[in-house]
Parts: C-alpha cells; sequence; structure tokens
C-alpha cells in the first residue's frame, strides 16, 4: 500500500537534487579506490622498468603476474589455496563451535566459571605462536598441528566473547521464562542462546581472521604446502616474486572468506532480530 | 469466599558480601478469588521481592504463602506473571511468543493453542500472529505479552510494574485495556506499582508499604458508585481524589 502511494508522488526537486548527489559521492568513492589501486601497481611496474627499484628484491606486478600464471599451470596454485583455506574454515569452525561449548559450560556453572577465570586471562594474554614447537613435538609436524595453532589462537577470544555475551543476557527475560516455570536448559536453550545468536555470529567474523594469522604461522613452521608454505618457501631460495606473488594470493583469499562469511551472516540473521 | 491467595508473616532478608539486607518485615494479608489488589510503595521497598516471593521464584526466609490452599515452594502454573517490559523475543513470531508459556510446560496441544488463538482472535492480534514483536505499537505488545501470560489459563497473575516502562498516554490506554480484559477473564491479580493513581484507577483493594524493610502501613478498600467502572473513567470522579490524597500521605514521599 505505502509501496504504491510513494510511486505515484512525484519525487520533489530537493529530493531529486539529494538523490543526484549521493549518487555522485558513491561513484567518486569508487573511482578514488580504483584510481588508488591502479596508480600504486602502475607505479611498482614502472619504477621496476626504469630501474628506480632492484625487481629482484622488490618484485613486479608483472613478475606476480607470471609467477601466478605459472603456477597455476603446474597445476599448484589450487592445491596451496585450497589447503590453506580448508585449515583456514576448519580452524574458525572448530574455534567458534568449541567456544561457545565452553562458554555454555562456564556461564551452566558459575563456580566452574570463577575457578577458570585467572587461566583465561592468562592465556588469552599468552602469545600463542610460543606454542607452535610444542604442538608440533606433541602431534607432528603437518596439517594436525597447524590446525591446533588456529585453534590455539581463536578459542580462549571466542569463550571470552561469547561468554561475556551469555552473561550479559537480559535478566528480566530470563526471569519471565523462570515465571513460567522454566529449567535452567530450557533458560539456556530459549532465551540464552538465541538471544546471543549476533555474539556467536561476531565471534565466528574475528575468527575468520584470527584463523588466518594460525594458518600461515603454522604454515611458516611445519607445512609442506599451502599459501604461508609458499611464503616461507619463496624467501628461503630468494624468489620474491613467489612470495609477493602469495601474500596476494592471500589477501584475496582471506577478503573472499571474509565476504562469505558476512553474505552467511546477511542470511541467517535477519533484520528483525535487530 | 475461601481466600485463594494468603501471605502469613512473610519476611526476606537478602545476603550480599557487604552485609544483610531486609527486603520486606512480616508481611501478611490474603486475597479473594477475582479480586484486584495492589501493592503500592517507595521506589526500591521490596514490592518487586514480594511478588517473586508470591510467584516461588524466591522461598521467604521466614513465613509461608498459600496459593489455592497450597504452599508455595516453587514456580506453579496457577500462577502467571507480568513483567515491566513486554520482553517479547525479537527472534520469535507473535504466535511463538504467546505459546513460550505452553512450549516450557509441554502442554501444546490442540485444546490449548486453540484457547490462544480464540485470546488473539477475541483481543485483535490473530491476524498480527505472525509478524514478528517490532512490528507492533507498544500497547500491542503489552496485549501480546498479556495473552501470553494468559496462555497457561493462571487462576491469579502477578503484575510487576507492568505498565510502567509505557509513556504516560499510552499507560493510561493499556491499562484500561488490559484491565478490561483481567475483569472479562475473571483472574485474581496482585499488582505492584508505584503509581498511585494507577492502583486506585484499577484495583479493589489498595495495601500501602513502607519504605525498606517494607511493612503494611495501611489498606484501603476502593469502592466507586457504579458497577465495575473502568480506570479510565475512575480518575474522572470525585471519590478518586479522596483516595488519591489518603494513600499520598501515608506513602510520606519527599523530594
Amino acid at each position: 500500500m505505502s509501496k504504491k502511494k510513494t510511486k505515484e508522488i512525484k519525487p520533489s526537486k530537493e529530493r531529486l537534487l539529494y538523490l543526484r548527489r549521493t549518487r555522485n559521492e558513491k561513484a567518486a568513492v569508487y573511482s578514488v579506490r580504483i584510481f588508488i589501486l591502479v596508480a600504486i601497481f602502475g607505479l611498482w611496474e614502472l619504477a621496476g622498468n626504469l630501474g628506480w627499484i632492484d625487481p629482484f628484491i622488490m618484485s613486479q606486478p608483472s613478475r606476480i603476474l607470471n609467477t601466478i600464471a605459472n603456477l597455476y599451470a603446474k597445476g599448484d596454485l589450487f592445491p596451496h589455496i585450497g589447503i590453506s583455506c580448508l585449515e583456514t574454515v576448519v580452524g574458525f569452525l572448530l574455534g567458534t563451535v568449541a567456544g561457545t561449548l565452553i562458554a555454555s559450560l562456564l556461564w551452566w556453572s558459575k563456580f566452574l566459571s570463577r575457578v577458570s577465570e585467572p587461566y583465561l586471562v592468562i592465556l588469552n594474554a599468552l602469545p600463542k605462536v610460543a606454542l607452535g614447537p610444542i604442538f608440533i613435538v606433541w602431534v607432528g609436524a603437518g596439517p594436525k598441528a597447524i590446525i591446533i595453532m588456529t585453534l590455539a589462537i581463536s578459542l580462549i577470544v571466542s569463550i571470552l566473547e561469547v561468554l561475556s555475551g551469555f552473561m550479559a543476557t537480559d535478566i528480566e527475560k530470563i526471569k519471565l521464562l523462570q515465571t513460567l516455570g522454566a529449567s535452567k536448559w530450557q533458560v539456556f536453550t530459549k532465551v540464552v542462546l538465541p538471544a546471543n545468536f549476533g555474539t556467536m555470529v561476531n565471534s565466528l567474523k574475528v575468527n575468520v581472521g584470527l584463523s588466518w594469522v594460525g594458518v600461515i604461522m603454522g604454515e611458516f613452521l611445519v607445512s609442506k604446502a599451502g599459501i604461508g608454505y609458499l611464503i616461507v618457501y619463496g624467501s628461503q631460495v630468494f624468489q620474491m616474486d613467489l612470495v609477493m606473488a602469495s601474500v596476494i594470493i592471500l589477501a584475496v583469499a582471506a577478503a573472499v572468506m571474509y565476504q562469505g562469511v558476512l553474505l552467511l551472516e546477511k542470511k541467517f540473521v535477519k533484520e528483525k532480530q535487530l | 469466599m475461601e481466600d485463594i491467595v494468603n501471605v502469613q508473616n512473610v519476611s526476606l532478608k537478602y545476603q550480599s558480601p557487604n552485609g544483610e539486607i531486609e527486603a520486606i518485615s512480616n508481611i501478611d494479608f490474603a486475597v479473594k478469588p477475582a479480586e484486584f489488589v495492589s501493592i503500592v510503595g517507595p521506589s526500591g521497598c521490596g514490592k518487586s521481592t514480594l511478588l517473586s516471593v508470591i510467584a516461588g521464584l524466591l522461598p521467604p526466609t521466614a513465613g509461608k504463602v498459600y496459593v489455592n490452599g497450597e504452599l508455595v515452594t516453587k514456580t506453579s502454573p496457577m500462577v502467571g506473571y507480568m513483567l515491566q517490559k513486554d520482553h517479547l523475543f525479537s527472534w520469535r513470531t507473535i504466535w511463538q511468543n504467546v505459546t513460550l508459556g505452553l512450549e516450557v510446560q509441554k502442554c501444546k496441544t490442540k485444546e490449548n493453542t486453540d484457547y490462544v488463538k480464540d485470546l488473539l482472535r477475541t483481543y485483535g492480534l490473530y491476524e498480527f500472529k505472525d509478524k514478528y514483536p517490532a512490528q507492533l505499537s507498544g500497547g500491542m505488545r503489552q496485549r501480546a505479552a498479556l495473552i501470553r501470560t494468559l496462555a497457561t489459563r493462571p487462576e491469579i497473575l502477578l503484575l510487576d510494574e507492568a505498565f510502567s516502562a509505557l509513556d504516560y498516554q499510552t499507560r493510561l490506554a493499556v491499562s484500561d485495556d488490559i484491565y478490561r480484559i483481567i475483569r472479562k477473564e475473571k483472574k485474581t491479580v496482585i499488582m505492584v506499582t508505584h503509581d498511585i493513581s494507577e492502583s486506585i484507577s484499577m484495583s479493589d483493594r489498595v495495601i500501602v508499604l513502607s519504605g525498606r524493610p517494607a511493612v503494611i502501613r495501611n489498606t484501603h478498600e476502593i469502592s466507586f458508585a457504579g458497577p465495575d467502572v473502568p480506570p479510565l473513567a475512575r480518575r474522572e470522579l470525585p471519590e478518586f481524589r479522596g483516595y488519591f490524597n489518603a494513600i499520598w500521605k501515608e506513602l510520606d514521599i519527599h523530594v
């Protein structure tokens, strides 16, 4: 009904002006963004060609493209990307699920949560990379160690974030359920969990970034495949083209994955919940 | 008539690291079926604590509460509770919200859901049952909250400052609306409020509590000329002012 009405009414002059202005602003932002990207890569390429920089050390967009094309031709490109992506996805899903489960336990038992508090604080403060060598000794140098590394990085943060969400659940909503005669389990499943769906999705988003850190760190330390491995291998054999190409692939892969999670969020966290 | 709620010498002390707080002391009163009793008192005097004790959410330190002749030790389906805000869950539709109690008590039978559908129809919310709370007005949300409470067919309703989150005009309209529904459904009500006018406009009896620890200071039988005068109309009647002044003096409000 209201939709029809707005269609019939002719927009005022001021409205049209406003619409044009916002459209122009948007176009300007996009143009400048693209310009910056083109300028950086163009300048980089030019600097290499004119001898301002040494392409052997600084690499060059054309050499990077060549490297990527070579990787692709040898059939190495997607296996490397695939393994890193897989490790990351496993890492952030595991981190979020395990974090939520542990946070649930701590919500359930106030005693447990009070006991574990100092441990969580210390583990949170500890730079998890320091644990890398320990994991390698324990589970061997392989994807297992990498996934444990990503878990170590994302788990504690997830627990703390989800738990603080659980604890902040509106007491009155909990009271409402109690007045209806709800058990603690019902309070948890009918209020605490659904009320914190957004918190969990947020934690998932944070974990995507943290998992990439864990995966690359892990691959630096142990792997024989993956984007992190390509970076370390490239620097060891002094193939800066390979290092730069890997970093750019990594940037694209991480961005695509993050956008994927945003899409999932849009699909599942509907507007009504906000 | 037999008393449906019997509060006998109830006291409650809260314990905290900083000491002991006596919230209510020696409260004693009874409520008859279909009676509307209000409890007024200064803010923070322990009114809500008293309701929580009657609902079985908090065990009293001393004294006993009987509902329908049975000693209260835990929450009972006989008693419904309405809180300050509607607390409709934003992630549930109105239908899923109003049937929450049936779901929790695991009695979502056809008979019970039909009853809820009737309530929704009677009180003009049936067409909105698939909407989400954010799509409803404040008054409609409060109605939905009442239907959620009525869905489990409690005999007794406890209203805990149920209208105080609404703006003044809406509050007048909603309290009139809710009053009519409650009378029609013939429920017994114990309402806690800090609003003297609200208590006089809705109840048969007003119990005045002192500041903390709350003790009963006085009880006023409220009666207006004419059968069952609704809240908005009561505010216009000459008796209203007399009751207001008497309770105002007893509450001893200073700024």
